[in-house]
């Protein structure tokens, strides 16, 4: 796509109506990447309640249905069952809410939050390479934006969404979301630390093999021969552990415990606003999977030491982002599958582990990995 | 005296959480395929047990002679107070003259009705049975109050084994009676 970009960019110098195709196009590019991000969130609020209810023992939402789809002969059924049309049935359900502001709010930042929670993660859906093609003899990614600095571009923006909880927390004015958001942003503070020392030996380690370790898409291409899951085991799982505490999931969801918080920051919103709270949650679990599957487990690579062939073609894009998809839905089961096994933990056991347990331990893991590479 | 309780302390791998968390992910996952508990109701009739008190409902013998005498007893021992009987004579040329008293009106409030089954407790006739229908709704308040025809529709015939009410010489030939 980024040849794509480049061509229309050739077209650019040529006159303004070039400029003009160059920038929709790339709004184009950027409202699909958007759209994957937000399809997986949606379809993972399905998985969730789909699994939850498995695991319970029950069947899930399985009644919904919109007259006419529904009467589709198999399709209908199929969507009915799966609870596929509760998903469209929520979202209207939040959309037409009345969507009254608490008097007692600080309004601008109360209605700034969701949007500051939300965006982050469509933006760094952005550099996200979600398969590759092949032109002029070389692999280029599929993605919106592929630059070198782009590993560097994800982790900055995707810690903005501590502002987003931060302003819900101190904008509504109100006890429990301020402790939410207090917990929420030092939790994401602490893990992050974690998150970026395994980045780091991460990319270390990618420098061997690659030019530019710092591009997303060059460490995911790294892979080709051994996943980094299985070079690097125990960065991949702290990074795993700190991608649950990044997204709140559960053990890790001390900002939304529903036993002595209401329930999080977005306890003053309600309808549409808290719609995209909710659906922020949900793409940040999609954007996380996403990432793991870049980072560590072989992003477009179907087993490890084996990869699509090149001279395929086209087909061979469509199976990698085929594969890449696959395994980012297996990664947003394994979250879900997680939430509803473990129990969640204190806020001071978070803490504790957070710097006690997983920081000394991946700085442990960067200077084994430091020693490795000099030797 | 104090008992000591002794508490093992716990080997390294078990304070890592992994093997607990690992053995948690199998459990979890082996509840995942398990067949499911859910039953879905209207499509799905649930398996009522014996003994289940649905719908009080008014009976015939299997000549199909109505059972009730109207002596009101179930009417007095109802808590929700959801009977009324009209008690009324059995008219001098029926065949069951001799019994005397038969309901004139007989209805029941469903929407009063708490399903204790004290009528069939208190009923000496048998008449009153409560049975397995547990589904009842209406549109008006009217139409939730069943009157005698639709209370022995729903009863139907409930034969007994004492003939309490047949003659002696007419028990002898219980086959080839002529009632």
């Amino acid at each position: 796509m980024v040849t794509l970009c480049e061509i229309t960019a050739g077209a650019a110098e040529a006159s303004i109506w070039g400029v003009v195709g160059h920038v929709l196009l790339l709004f184009l590019f950027s409202f699909i990447a958007a759209m994957v991000v937000m399809t997986f969130a949606g379809l993972s609020v399905v998985a969730e309640r789909k699994v939850c209810a498995f695991i319970q023992g029950r069947l899930g939402p399985n009644r919904t249905a919109i007259p006419i789809v529904a009467a589709i002969p198999l399709l209908g059924n199929f969507l009915k069952r799966n609870g596929l049309m509760q998903l469209l049935a929520d979202a209207l359900k939040f959309l037409f809410k009345e969507d009254p502001i608490p008097g007692h709010v600080n309004k601008f930042w109360y209605m700034a939050a969701p949007a500051m929670f939300l965006a982050p993660v469509l933006i760094v859906g952005a550099v996200i390479p979600f398969g590759v093609y092949w032109s002029d003899g070389s692999m280029h990614p599929i993605a919106v934006a592929d630059f070198d600095l782009s590993i560097i571009f994800m982790l900055a923006i995707s810690s903005l969404t501590v502002f987003g909880g931060l302003m819900a927390g101190w904008s509504s004015n109100s006890k429990l979301p301020y402790i939410a958001a207090t917990r929420s942003g030092a939790q994401i503070i602490s893990y992050e630390l974690t998150m970026g020392i395994t980045i780091v030996t991460l990319v270390i380690w990618a420098a061997t093999m690659v030019e530019n370790p710092l591009n997303i898409f060059e460490v995911a291409a790294a892979q080709s021969g051994l996943w980094f899951c299985i070079t690097q085991p125990l960065g991949a799982f702290l990074f795993l552990v700190a991608l649950f505490a990044e997204t709140n999931r559960l053990p890790f969801d001390v900002s939304e415990s529903e036993a002595d918080l209401v329930s999080g920051v977005h306890t003053e919103y309600g309808s549409f606003k808290f719609g995209l709270f909710y659906v922020g949650e949900y793409g940040h679990m999609a954007l996380a999977s996403m990432l793991f599957v870049t980072l560590f487990l072989g992003a477009w690579y179907p087993f490890p030491g084996c990869e699509w062939p090149s001279d395929w073609g086209w087909i061979s894009s469509v199976l990698s982002v085929f594969t890449f998809l696959v395994k980012v839905a297996f990664m947003i089961f394994f979250f879900i599958w997680m939430r509803w096994t473990l129990p969640r933990f204190r806020y001071d056991q978070v803490m504790r582990l957070g710097w006690s347990v997983l920081v000394p331990l991946g700085i442990a893991n960067f200077v084994f990995y430091l020693v490795l590479i000099s030797l | 005296m104090a008992i000591i309780v002794e508490r093992r302390r716990l080997t390294w791998m078990e304070r890592t959480y992994l093997p607990q968390i690992v053995s948690g992910l199998w459990i979890t996952l082996k509840n995942l395929f398990k067949p499911k508990v859910t039953l879905e109701y209207p499509e799905q009739a649930p398996i009522l047990p014996p003994g289940y008190r649905g719908a009080p409902t008014l009976v015939m013998d299997s000549a199909g002679r109505e059972k009730c005498v109207s002596c009101q007893l179930c009417e007095f021992v109802c808590p929700p107070k959801a009977i009324k009987i009209v008690p009324g004579e059995i008219s001098g040329n029926s065949e069951y003259a001799y019994i005397e008293k038969a309901p004139k009106e007989f209805e029941i409030n469903m929407l009063r009705c708490i399903f204790c089954g004290y009528c069939e407790e208190a009923c000496p006739e048998k008449a009153i049975v409560l049975q397995q229908e547990f589904s009842l709704n209406g549109r008006t308040r009217a139409e939730m109050i069943r009157n005698k025809k639709q209370l022995y529709e729903a009863g139907g015939v409930l034969p007994d084994k004492i003939k309490k009410w047949k003659k002696v010489k007419d028990t002898a030939d219980l086959e080839g009676g002529s009632h």
